[in-house]
């Protein structure tokens, strides 16, 4: 490739980017909201956080300044911790109730 | 920076002590490294450092927070005394991730960087979803895990929203310099999109403050969460919370454009804490569901803290802040110590487990006493001076409407935690487990004494710290 990424990024206009990224993210707080599989809500929350992802990766290519992208590994390495112990509750819970449904943990009123 | 260095390494050490096949001396060690991080920490006091290029700031006003934060958990380890006596297979895991969510806190309170806020509470907050769900066989300790970490990490989604939108419209992560930038504003079609992110970043922390309308986890996870890190949460991840929520605000953005859409929002969600947090408290019957919402409410007495800003981290606001947190979390602490030692040996947490227990246990009884009216805010206790600096420097700013609607709201709280110490002095034991005696040993009584004390130090000397920052 002769070109270097920021240019590659630099040839979508810079709204396109922030637009993708806010309905990225809408889909995720949506999923949350409205789904009652633990697992996929916990794959909705990785939606939201991706979506800060290519937001920040595209300010930061238009913006030349290497910041946002070392954001964006941060982000990553403390998904991917927030990954093991959010799927270790939820293996925790299936163990206990053969389920993950969000529905049936009902003992906590408010 | 030699708290967050130490305490890093100390809770390694910590980890290593596990391999031991005897537990008893996990306990006494991990209190001497926090009395040791306690006391280095100190060292710091009147200096302003700053470490990774700028992205930690250690000045007096972290110093003091953290100085919260580690005597709060020194405080509260006495009574994971009964972890020890049995046996508790992971207890070394336990008091290491409680070190290493502290050294999350002290981040919080020292960042300048938007980067160390994120990793900040992450660290806190993961070490905490952890601790949550440390009962592994108990479905309440289970959801409190699974509801304490969706809605975690759904904020943290929020908050980072917030950041990255922010990021976009001033192109820094430094917090002068999104203040700067905020001020002086390059490309004006970029401010909507930066005071959204402003306001993202304000829910995302007013989740994790529980501030409502964002508190509704709380209570659930407070109740479900094992007693002993439930004090923990309520405590430290609160203290910390404040502080790194006045951080942002005074440091990124005290300019006046953003204050009128900050500040608004922030005085709204302070009256409504105010009256979800007590109003909630009055109708419970658990005491430790009570405390859940004591503790939204007292997100709202901090709140006022927030709103009295004076666009520094010194002076009536942060001073208040400051005072409010300490004596909040030592009667907190207090609290829920006594709570876990009843519920420990009479397994139930209602106001009725309470019945008897002046006769049973006057001790236990008074310390629960000195707590509840310092959380109720009666004069000669903590709470009546963090209350008093709070609001003097919210009606010094003209917010009078707010501290007369607080002031009414702390008497409605008077109500919710007389119950206790009615249940402790006036009722008697109902059945036989209420009759007999709460074991205590005497390293914890010594804890409550301290607690105990503190909080009427606080309360006939408040001058030793106010005006400290």
């Amino acid at each position: 490739m002769d070109q270097n990424i920021p240019q590659v990024i630099q040839t979508v206009p810079l709204q396109y980017y922030v637009f993708f990224a806010a309905a990225l993210f809408s889909i995720g707080v949506l999923g949350v909201l409205t789904r009652r599989n633990a697992i996929i809500i916990f794959m909705c929350v990785e939606l939201m956080l991706n979506a800060v992802n290519v937001l920040l990766t595209a300010f930061s290519a238009y913006r030349a300044d290497a910041n946002g992208q070392i954001f964006v590994f941060f982000i990553m390495a403390v998904a991917a911790a927030e990954v093991a112990v959010g799927l270790a509750i939820i293996v925790m819970i299936y163990r206990n109730l053969q389920n993950t449904d969000v529905n049936l943990l009902n003992r906590l009123k408010f | 920076m030699n708290s967050i260095i130490l305490l890093s390494v100390l809770g390694l050490g910590n980890l290593f002590l596990g391999f031991r096949r005897s537990n008893r001396l996990l306990l006494p060690a991990a209190m001497l490294m926090l009395v040791v991080v306690l006391g280095v920490n100190f060292l710091d006091w009147g200096t302003s450092q700053s470490f990774f290029n700028d992205m930690l700031v250690i000045d007096n006003f972290s110093v003091a927070f953290t100085a919260i934060v580690v005597l709060t958990a020194l405080l509260l380890l006495p009574f994971s005394q009964k972890y020890v006596q049995d046996g508790e297979a992971n207890l070394a895991e336990y008091y290491s991730l409680l070190l290493f969510s502290l050294v999350g806190a002290i981040m919080i309170v020292a960042y300048n960087h938007l980067l160390m806020l994120f990793l900040g509470i992450e660290t806190l907050s993961i070490a905490m979803y952890v601790l949550a769900g440390s009962e592994k066989r108990s479905l309440r300790s289970n959801e409190a895990a699974l509801k304490y970490f969706l809605m975690g990490s759904f904020t943290t989604g929020i908050l980072l929203f917030g950041m990255a939108l922010v990021y976009g419209a001033t192109g820094t992560f430094v917090l002068r310099d999104i203040s700067f930038a905020v001020q002086n504003p390059v490309n004006a079609s970029l401010i909507p999109m930066l005071y959204i992110g402003m306001l993202l970043m304000l829910i995302g922390m007013g989740f994790k403050v529980s501030a409502a309308p964002f508190h509704f986890w709380t209570p659930d996870v407070y109740e479900g969460t094992p007693t002993f890190f439930t004090a923990f949460m309520s405590t430290v991840v609160k203290a910390a919370g404040f502080a790194a929520f006045l951080k942002l605000l005074v440091q990124a953005f005290p300019a006046a454009s953003a204050q009128g859409l900050w500040l608004p929002t922030l005085t709204a969600m302070c009256a409504l804490t105010l009256l979800v947090g007590n109003v909630g408290a009055v109708t419970q019957t658990s005491a430790k569901r009570m405390l859940a919402y004591s503790s939204v409410s007292h997100a709202g007495y901090l709140l006022i803290g927030l709103v009295a800003f004076n666009g520094q981290l010194e002076g009536a606001s942060a001073n208040g802040i400051f005072f409010y947190s300490l004596a909040y979390s030592i009667a907190t602490v207090a609290a829920f110590g006594v709570l876990k030692l009843v519920s420990d040996a009479r397994s139930r947490e209602d106001y009725n487990g309470l019945n008897g227990l002046a006769k049973t246990n006057p001790l236990l009884a008074f310390v629960l006493t000195v707590a509840m009216l310092s959380l109720a805010g009666i004069p000669l206790t903590g709470g009546f001076f963090g209350k008093f600096f709070v609001f003097s420097a919210a009606v010094e700013k003209g917010y009078i409407g707010l501290v007369i609607f607080a002031v009414v709201m702390s008497m409605v709280s008077i109500y919710y935690y007389l119950r206790p110490i009615i249940a402790m002095y006036m009722r008697d034991a109902d059945d036989e487990a209420t009759a007999t005696a709460v074991p205590v040993s005497g390293f914890q009584s010594g804890a409550l004494l301290v607690l105990a004390l503190l909080t009427v130090v606080l309360g006939v000397l408040p001058g030793l710290l106010a005006g400290i920052l």
